[in-house]
């Protein structure tokens, strides 16, 4: 694993991934750690604040229209929000990578129909799909992430699969076959290491669009449905006026989070694909 | 140049089927049929299952698949549900509104990456690349919906400079000024949300061009920097900026979804909404492959306008 090092090492070369990832990992001990130290309940209705009560000692961000803690909301939304990129990213890397290095390695037919299935997919827009998938299957975590997860897949294999086929064609290949190595030995042990290093750049910026569907479905009422919090719903409050306008503390952290995670995991990703470059940069094969 | 068009075609009929398919099973996996909702439980089961029959329900998949395909073919999508009209003339009446929203929106973020790239990779490390790279980190990373409440709080209700809903004034006789004010905001949202792949492309293709030969030799011989600039490294840098557009179209469209039900845009995306929650199929049906078809068809058409642009590209 000294490869893995040298690209660590580089990666904290990096000052801005560096800031980056520390936030990430803030996050995700904040949204882990908070609930059960500060005892926080997102669905417990405090009837001493009341409705819209402003933000106070008690409640940070205040309350919302039935009372409930605001800032409570916000890091269990954080929760919600930050699994469902995690897990449909890394079930799109799953699909993906062993889809992109079968139509690469392999060829032939099923290039042909795993590729233009592919092609399939991304002509669709994604997230009318996924809104008509979840709404289809009810709204729930799980379906969330399964459906989100899985339709990310193209864009992925279509990565793999382009550098399988540089790689494939590499004279290393050629000297593992002649000194007898089965297709499996070479697809996992030289093939899968070299054709998905640049996986582990496009799995940050998946985890930050899957993060940007799962709000925009939670947001319009098709994805996360209260009481269960989720950052793109807590901004649905958003849609009446008097909030807009007269209460930002509502809307404006979830919103300011989202923009804040996704940046951040495109600085993670950027830095990522930068430290695994200097070995070797498989170009996409260009017809 | 014909034969060209004609491979090109080939390769987008299995796409075609593909998709069609796809859309075909997506709502016949959903649970509830159309017996369920225009029986609306008085009926019994013999009624419903005369009604199945009536609506071709009773066939199997395949035939049922191949019937919908040919209707699709005829431009006949069949009967909305809900609003109890035929889903082409629906889709018809939304498609304008939609087609104008997403264009004005693309337009702005070609107008805004495109000069903004070029002045980026003139002068690397300048005010210009900084500003650059700002809008292609912010443009990828801040949700539609999110800059959507932000623009109507800032523009509509605080300076009230423009409408935050709809496409005309309620009891204004749908004037170009008025549809211009309306269309401002929204399409402004889906521009900026969309500037950060096309700009970041545009840098990286213009940088590319600029350190080649020719634009030495350009240079050497005299020409002015703007001409050897715009000339030059803009027009080589055209055709991967194109194909960014390309593969952008599917995200445009969906991002368009959220951005044209915020705003309370008459178009395609509303109207998928409305059905989506209404459970009204024949018109999620129609509207997902309407807009499926159509990214597969600028596909087509770009690939035609390549030939344009650059002088490089052969149809053999």
């Amino acid at each position: 694993m000294s490869e893995a090092g040298r690209v660590l090492s580089r990666l904290r070369r990096d000052r801005r991934a560096m800031a980056c990832l520390g936030v990430l990992a803030l996050e995700v001990l904040a949204v882990l750690l908070l609930p059960p130290l500060l005892g926080l309940e997102p669905t417990l209705t405090d009837r001493a604040a009341g409705f819209w009560a402003p933000p106070s000692p008690e409640h940070w961000l205040g309350t919302d229209d039935v009372g409930r803690d605001l800032f409570a909301r916000l890091i269990c939304g954080g929760r919600v929000s930050l699994l469902v990129g995690f897990a449909a990213a890394a079930l799109s890397v799953g699909a993906g990578v062993p889809l992109g290095l079968a139509a690469g390695y392999h060829g032939g037919s099923w290039e042909f129909w795993i590729m233009r299935w592919a092609d399939v997919f991304q002509s669709f827009p994604t997230l009318v799909l996924v809104l008509c998938l979840v709404t289809l299957t009810g709204a729930s975590v799980g379906n969330l992430i399964l459906v989100i997860g899985l339709l990310g897949w193209p864009s992925i294999a279509r990565l793999v699969y382009g550098n399988t086929l540089a790689v494939r064609e590499q004279e290393y290949i050629l000297a593992v076959r002649a000194l007898g190595g089965g297709p499996w030995t070479i697809l996992t042990r030289n093939v899968l290491p070299n054709a998905a290093a640049p996986v582990w750049a496009a799995l940050a910026q998946r985890v930050g669009r899957a993060i940007l569907s799962e709000s925009s479905l939670s947001f319009l009422g098709a994805g996360i449905r209260p009481p269960q919090a989720s950052w793109g719903n807590l901004m649905q409050y958003a849609s009446s006026l008097t909030v807009l306008t007269a209460r930002p503390w509502v809307w404006l952290p979830p919103g300011l989070l989202i923009v804040l995670t996704v940046v951040c995991l495109q600085v993670v990703g950027d830095g990522l694909r930068d430290a695994l470059d200097p070995r070797f940069i498989p170009k996409i094969a260009a017809k | 140049m014909a034969q060209y068009i004609r491979r090109r075609l080939l390769t987008a009929v299995p796409v075609f089927f593909g998709i069609t398919l796809l859309v075909f099973l997506l709502t016949d996996l959903a649970p509830g049929d159309p017996t369920d909702l225009l029986g609306e439980g008085a009926a019994g089961a013999e009624e419903q299952a005369a009604l199945a029959s009536a609506l071709g329900l009773d066939k199997p998949l395949p035939v049922r698949y191949l019937l919908w395909l040919a209707g699709l073919l005829r431009g006949d999508l069949g009967e909305s549900v809900h609003y109890g009209q035929s889903v082409a003339s629906l889709i018809a009446q939304r498609l304008g509104p939609s087609l104008l929203l997403v264009g004005a929106g693309v337009g702005l973020a070609v107008l805004i990456a495109l000069p903004l790239g070029v002045l980026a990779a003139w002068r690397p490390r300048s005010l210009w690349d900084g500003l650059s790279n700002g809008f292609t980190v912010a443009g990828s990373a801040v949700p539609g919906f999110f800059l959507a409440l932000a623009a109507i709080w800032l523009f509509a209700v605080r300076l009230r400079w423009l409408p935050a809903s709809g496409m005309y004034a309620s009891g204004a006789s749908g004037s170009l000024s008025d549809l211009l004010r309306h269309l401002i905001l929204p399409a402004g949202v889906i521009g900026l949300t969309n500037v950060g792949g096309l700009l970041k492309q545009t840098r990286s293709a213009c940088l590319e061009v600029l350190g080649e030969d020719y634009i030495r030799t350009a240079r050497a011989k005299g020409l002015r920097e703007g001409a050897v600039v715009v000339r030059h490294g803009l027009r080589s840098a055209l055709i991967p900026v194109l194909t960014t557009l390309l593969s952008h179209i599917p995200h445009i469209i969906g991002g368009s979804v959220v951005v044209e039900r915020v705003f309370g845009w008459p178009g395609m995306g509303s109207l998928l909404f409305s059905a989506i929650s209404g459970r009204d199929y024949s018109v999620i049906m129609g509207v997902t492959a309407v807009m499926a078809l159509a990214v597969l068809g600028t596909g087509l058409l770009l690939d035609l306008v390549y030939g344009l642009v650059d002088p490089r590209v052969r149809y053999e």
